[in-house]
């Protein structure tokens, strides 16, 4: 009976996570404050929801691909947010104006160093 | 429960207005990602709560399409370098 309340438990967390995350989405100032918080807090969000699933319905077929799903999106969607990052560094979308580090800029010999990895790959 | 889903229809939307609304094309994309991964949650919510199993076959395709989006449109990204 203990697994049915945890189950109900994490399906509200992560709904709750996935609320806040949205939030984020809309209210930070800049793109990379913006993917920091929607990426981290959807994938718990959803993996939440999905393990929730796991926990009520147990290892019958439901419950399995809730699994399946929940670790498929914990592998991939912080793949996909750094791509989305790295490519939109390159692609040259500025930071905030009142952002305080710039690691990315700083290291002038960085980029250089990025486009000379793409030549030799 | 229909609760639940309708609260994270409402993350949708607002992922929704951020993709209507971002200047820059990755603010676009990552709004559309968060939106589609939303879209799997709130499928296998639904699959949860109407006792649907194959619904959730549905969130894990969602959840492909999203990840191989996302990677398309970065690649895209990348090779137009602007700021040099």
């Amino acid at each position: 009976m203990i697994f049915y309340y945890l189950g109900w438990i994490s399906i509200i967390f992560g709904v709750i996570f996935n609320l806040l995350g949205a939030l984020g989405l809309v209210k930070f100032p800049d793109l990379y404050n913006r993917m920091q918080a929607s990426t981290k807090c959807v994938t718990i969000g959803t993996c939440g929801i999905m393990l929730g699933i796991f926990f009520i319905r147990g290892f019958n077929q439901m419950g399995i691909k809730a699994l399946i799903c929940a670790l498929f999106i914990l592998f991939t969607m912080p793949v996909a947010a750094h791509a989305l990052s790295r490519g939109s560094l390159l692609f040259g979308t500025k930071l905030w104006h009142k952002s305080v580090i710039d690691k990315f800029g700083e290291d002038k010999k960085g980029y250089s160093q990025i486009s000379k990895e793409d030549e030799a790959t | 429960m229909s609760i639940l889903i309708i609260t994270l229809s409402l993350a949708a939307f607002f992922s929704l207005y951020r993709a209507l609304r971002g200047p820059s094309i990755s603010d676009r994309a990552i709004a559309v990602d968060i939106m589609s991964i939303l879209f799997c949650g709130i499928t296998a919510l639904m699959a949860f709560r109407y006792n649907l199993p194959y619904l959730l076959d549905l969130s894990i395709t969602i959840a492909i399409l999203a990840f191989i989006g996302t990677l398309a449109l970065a690649k895209y990204l990348e090779g137009r370098h602007l700021d040099d």
